[in-house]
């Protein structure tokens, strides 16, 4: 027995690196993985209003939470088919490589270093939320500049890029000051809370989803500076870019369906427009009427009309969940459509 | 004046104790003032200023987590059935009469702790402002306790001893209905591990843990007093790199590498991967005791037993081990609640055990400043499970003691 | 005679029960059965590491690291290298271990001391300290400490402040000599309190959960050693007329030593392990360090070597000093 089992477990991995997807004739191990599992493990944050969050019922909800229920409709044309991961951020990358989840869907920047193949070799997927580092403080401190800051200590969540934009913003400025690192967002905001630090940097959208869950949110003011550029992407690994790429145009699909105006409610009418009429052919073929633009992904050939069928379109999911429907009220700002002068913007479907 | 009062024994004592000296007395003095201040402002706080409704609110959390609330009559079977099991063992353990003493249904701590606990249940409950269907079931759970301990104690001598030989056999067969109970099967629902969290989660990685660690720790302790130059340098490797890393690192080294090591897919899910590596850990600790415990026993015994044309399995069985295993107790059963105390450490790599759990609690603002009454909570938690170890392993050890049992029956 | 047994055997038993093949093919087997589970594991790990494209490599060591550590001994800033930053870790490390050695084994001996004092209440405030500290997890009270007690201490002109030091919720401040010769004590400038010698909190706490717990079981350590001296000799200093505390330091302590210093250094040893938990209260220990620069650079194989060894060599350091120690405290045989 004791000499069979590793073979056993030999024998299983080659059996399952044979069986990969025959049907698409994409080949994607990961995709495969997937399908065989019956679900998508989706890393979130988990404890983000808006983002990602567990309600009091135990079930999470927010943006990035919808891109993981968004490519689970996708792959199985069944949004709950996907078991949500809460990372740290300074586990986060380890466990995208080393297949802990299939993806991550967690306000993660896009960055050169992260996703250079020499560096964490990470895919990014089109950026969900563009956002810039903002600081928080207690209104009664009187801080207002980054200046006034100087030797006072600063807390951060350790292994975000905050954490490295604001070691270079301080050292630009010349200003010296005392980090206060912690492992998770939880003991990062109990600290400032608890009054250790007199400042919190993150994401403006984590900071104003953060405060909006604090006791007295009008008690802390964000600073006007932006420290950097924060575009809060999903990703997964260099590893099997095919399966990088599914998540990219599933995510562009959404981008899409806003910009034709397809909306969760109107999907079914949109579709049976677009078989009714074969003059419509960019509906046809973004809807999967026409074409194999799904086969192509290693996806089902309607997998538009399941992922905005399940969570709607860009514009519903940002409104809903961090947008003026929700409790963070955040501005649409440059994450509107392109059209409206924004930054989202889908390359054409064909 | 004159007739200077007697001093009664327990005064006598006291004195003794306290003020046998000046410099005692005021030692003595100053430390009980300070034990009165120290225990006047606490009670001051418990009662004045704390806010016990963190815990009253999110007690159903620290229990068993995000475990499905339609499917949680299976925990509570299970509770009453560890509850009888307990009370079972308890009274055989206590109460039975052996050879060299008549048993006596209630020694004296005992009765003490069936007090303790009877009042526990009646005052706990209330405290945290369960349901009150809850608070029956609770009563319910510890009735049947007592009932149990009770019935053992009377019963015992009446039983036939094959039966009461069987007992010892109810926890193995209990721990695998229960691990069915908790995670489904068998035509239950499946709940799947990462809905399973709070003190459920912790006494589960811990006694996962525990079990397993024994015989790997005794197999690893055997390799290394081997004759095998293979198996005994490969034990050392093992133990001696298991004990130089922080545990820590080796939990996340388990939930982050191991995907590296394993084709996709075949690595456990998260919490057995936890478990598994919290199990590795402990069994390199226990080797060592067990060790100790093996060098303890004459090397005339092992000799004898060869001799007597016992195998070399047989003599392990039925000599050699028997005798270590008790030597070691002590400090296996320290390894077993430091194991427990370990068992924290998973809330570092995001899993949700009773430290997890309490932390997410307080990570919402509404229970902003209340870390001291989750965290005393825990305390008091963690104590009664370490305690409770602790009392149980010196009751089996005095039971194991060759002094107290003649051999033959 | 061996040699004619198993000169005999060989003739009379089959190779399978053969005394000194079945040792030999017990090992092969084993060996062969590691030797395929860490191939299989090794042939994994390559294969979804080149996937990964993240083949060992050593060369980011010399990278910026970008990132700051707020409280080093070694001076550290942004722009050093990553190894730079897992240096100033490992010395902040090094640094809280130290000084929880020397507090453990002094609160330790105090405890361990006062479980044999003649006071009764002395006895039990010992005894109830080892028992209530040994049984609750260390992380537990790390976080205590930190959440609990010491960020609830006051902060600014609020601190409690006594000449020559201050506490506040910042940290504790010392007064010592800077700028040469020059004595100075601790100041509020600008809002934050500024002083020739600061601990934060974040060690603080860790000292704290540190020293308490390992003390509890030191403790434990000393009562052991000191009652294994045999009662007579207590009784015969005594009847000599030697103090109680004389014959404690020159009598029971030298003999206790010996059974005292290998417990020691198996609490040595652990403490030096628990101080990876400072990563719960915010301290930046080596472990630490680490977890920011695996996932700045994303080498999680890399740093976890470098990791473990640090602390294998730590673990090797301390049990070679414990056992110098231990030479020297044993009996000299004459």
């Amino acid at each position: 027995m004791q000499v069979r089992w590793p073979l056993v477990v030999l024998l299983t991995g080659l059996l399952g690196g044979c069986a990969a997807d025959s049907g698409s004739g994409v080949q994607s191990q990961k995709m495969s993985t997937i399908t065989q599992r019956g679900k998508l493990v989706c890393g979130v944050d988990g404890k983000l209003p808006g983002f990602s969050f567990v309600g009091s019922d135990g079930r999470y909800s927010g943006l990035d939470v919808d891109i993981c229920k968004a490519m689970a409709a996708s792959l199985f044309g069944d949004p709950e088919k996907v078991e949500f991961r809460d990372l740290n951020s300074s586990e986060r990358f380890a466990a995208l490589a080393s297949g802990e989840v299939d993806m991550l869907s967690r306000n993660t920047t896009m960055t050169l270093s992260r996703d250079a193949a020499g560096g964490n070799g990470l895919s990014f997927a089109p950026t969900v939320f563009y956002d810039g580092q903002g600081v928080m403080t207690p209104a009664v401190s009187g801080i207002k500049t980054l200046k006034d800051l100087a030797g006072k200590p600063i807390c951060v969540e350790s292994g975000t890029t905050t954490e490295l934009n604001l070691a270079d913003r301080m050292r630009e400025l010349g200003v010296a000051y005392t980090p206060l690192k912690f492992q998770t967002g939880d003991q990062t905001y109990s600290a400032y809370l608890g009054g250790r630090c007199v400042a919190v940097t993150s994401d403006r959208s984590q900071l104003a989803a953060k405060r909006s869950a604090f006791p007295s949110p009008a008690q802390h003011t964000l600073l006007p500076e932006v420290l950097s550029k924060e575009p809060l992407t999903p990703a997964t690994t260099n590893a099997d870019p095919a399966w990088a790429d599914a998540l990219r145009w599933t995510v562009y699909a959404l981008m899409q369906a806003e910009e034709l105006g397809i909306t969760k409610a109107n999907v079914a009418a949109k579709l049976s427009e677009a078989k009714g009429n074969k003059n419509l052919a960019d509906l046809r073929r973004f809807l999967g009427v026409e074409g194999d633009f799904g086969r192509q992904l290693g996806l089902p050939s309607d997998f538009v009309v399941k992922v905005v069928g399940a969570v709607g379109n860009y514009g519903e999911i940002f409104d809903r969940n961090v947008g003026l429907g929700s409790a963070l009220r955040l501005d649409r700002g440059i994450n509107r459509q392109w059209k409206d002068g924004g930054l989202i913007y889908s390359p054409p479907f064909r | 004046m004159a007739n200077r009062p007697v001093l009664a024994p327990q005064l006598r004592r006291l004195r003794r104790e306290l003020f046998s000296s000046p410099g005692d007395g005021v030692l003595s003095i100053s430390l009980i003032v300070l034990i009165g201040l120290v225990a006047i402002g606490f009670l001051r706080w418990a009662f004045g200023q704390a806010s016990w409704a963190v815990i009253q609110v999110n007690s159903t959390l620290f229990a068993v987590g995000r475990y499905p609330i339609e499917q949680q009559w299976r925990l509570w079977l299970l509770t009453a059935l560890l509850a009888a099991a307990t009370g079972l063992s308890w009274g055989l353990l206590r109460a039975s009469p052996r050879p060299d003493r008549t048993g006596t249904l209630w020694p004296r701590h005992d009765r003490l702790a069936v007090v303790i606990l009877v009042l526990g249940a009646l005052w706990l409950p209330w405290a945290l402002r369960l349901a009150a269907l809850i608070q029956l079931r609770w009563w319910l759970v510890v009735a049947l306790l007592v009932g149990c301990r009770w019935a053992a104690g009377r019963f015992a001598a009446v039983l036939p001893s094959a039966l009461r030989r069987l007992v010892p056999l109810l926890w193995p067969a209990l721990y695998l209905l229960g691990m069915v109970l908790i995670s489904g099967g068998l035509g239950l629902v499946t709940v799947p591990p990462s809905e399973w969290g709070g003190l459920l989660l912790t006494l589960l990685a811990a006694s996962f843990a525990i079990l397993l660690c024994f015989p790997i720790g005794v197999m690893l302790a055997l390799g290394r007093r081997s004759d095998l130059p293979l198996l005994r340098w490969g034990s050392v490797l093992y133990i001696e790199f298991i004990r130089g890393a922080p545990l820590i690192t080796l939990l996340f080294l388990g939930q982050n590498i191991l995907g590296f090591l394993l084709p996709g897919g075949l690595a456990p899910e998260r919490i057995w991967r936890a478990a598994w590596v919290l199990t590795f850990f402990a069994a390199a600790y226990l080797a060592e005791s067990v060790r100790s415990g093996l060098s303890a026993v004459p090397p005339g015994q092992f000799e004898a037993a060869r001799s007597l044309g016992l195998s070399y399995g047989q003599t392990l069985q039925q000599v050699v081990l028997p005798q270590a295993l008790r030597v070691a107790l002590p400090a296996m059963v320290g390894q077993f609640i430091s194991l427990l105390q370990d068992t924290t450490l998973l809330s570092l790599i995001g899993l949700l055990d009773l430290l997890g759990t309490a932390r997410t609690v307080m990570a919402n603002p509404a229970f902003l400043g209340k870390s001291a009454e989750v965290y005393l909570t825990l305390a008091v938690l963690f104590w009664c499970c370490c305690a409770a170890l602790g009392l149980g392993s010196r009751a089996l050890e005095r039971r194991l003691d060759p002094h107290t049992i003649p051999s033959a029956t | 005679m061996a040699d004619t047994i198993n000169a005999l055997s060989n003739e009379t038993i089959p190779w399978w029960r053969n005394r000194r093949v079945i040792p030999l093919l017990v090992q092969a087997v084993v060996a062969l059965v590691v030797l395929i589970m860490i191939a299989f594991l090794l042939g994994n790990l390559v294969r979804n590491l080149t996937a990964a494209g993240l083949l060992l490599s050593w060369r980011w060591l010399n990278q910026p690291a970008g990132f700051d550590i707020s409280e080093t001994v070694l001076p550290f800033n942004a722009g050093l290298p990553y190894w730079r930053a897992l240096l100033a870790g490992l010395v902040n490390t090094i640094r809280a271990v130290l000084v929880g050695l020397v507090g453990a084994t002094v609160l330790g001996t105090l405890a361990g001391m006062a479980s044999f004092s003649r006071n009764g209440l002395l006895r039990g405030i010992a005894r109830v300290y080892v028992e209530l500290i040994r049984n609750i997890p260390l992380l537990l009270q790390l976080v205590f400490w930190y959440f609990v007690v010491f960020l609830s201490l006051p902060n600014g002109t609020a601190a409690i402040q006594l000449p020559g030091l201050v506490l506040a919720k910042s940290g504790l401040y010392l007064a010592g000599f800077a700028d040469g010769l020059r004595w100075v004590g601790p100041q509020l400038v600008n809002d934050v309190w500024q002083a020739p010698l600061r601990l934060s909190v974040e060690f603080g706490a860790l000292l704290t959960g540190l020293i308490v717990y390992s003390g509890a079981f030191i403790a434990e350590v000393v009562r052991g050693g000191v009652a294994a001296v045999p009662k007579g000799q207590w009784e015969a200093a005594a009847s000599l007329g030697i103090s109680w505390i004389t014959t404690l330091r020159t009598i029971v302590l030298p003999q206790a030593l010996r059974v005292i210093v290998p417990g020691l250094n198996t609490q040595y040893i652990s403490l030096a392990k628990n101080s990876s938990l400072a990563v719960a209260v915010g301290y930046t220990d080596l472990y630490s360090v680490a977890e920011t620069t695996l996932n700045q650079t994303g080498r999680a194989v890399e740093v976890y070597l470098l990791l473990l060894s640090a602390y294998l060599v730590l673990d090797l350091f301390i049990s070679v000093l414990m056992n110098g120690v231990n030479h020297l405290v044993q009996i000299k045989e004459r």
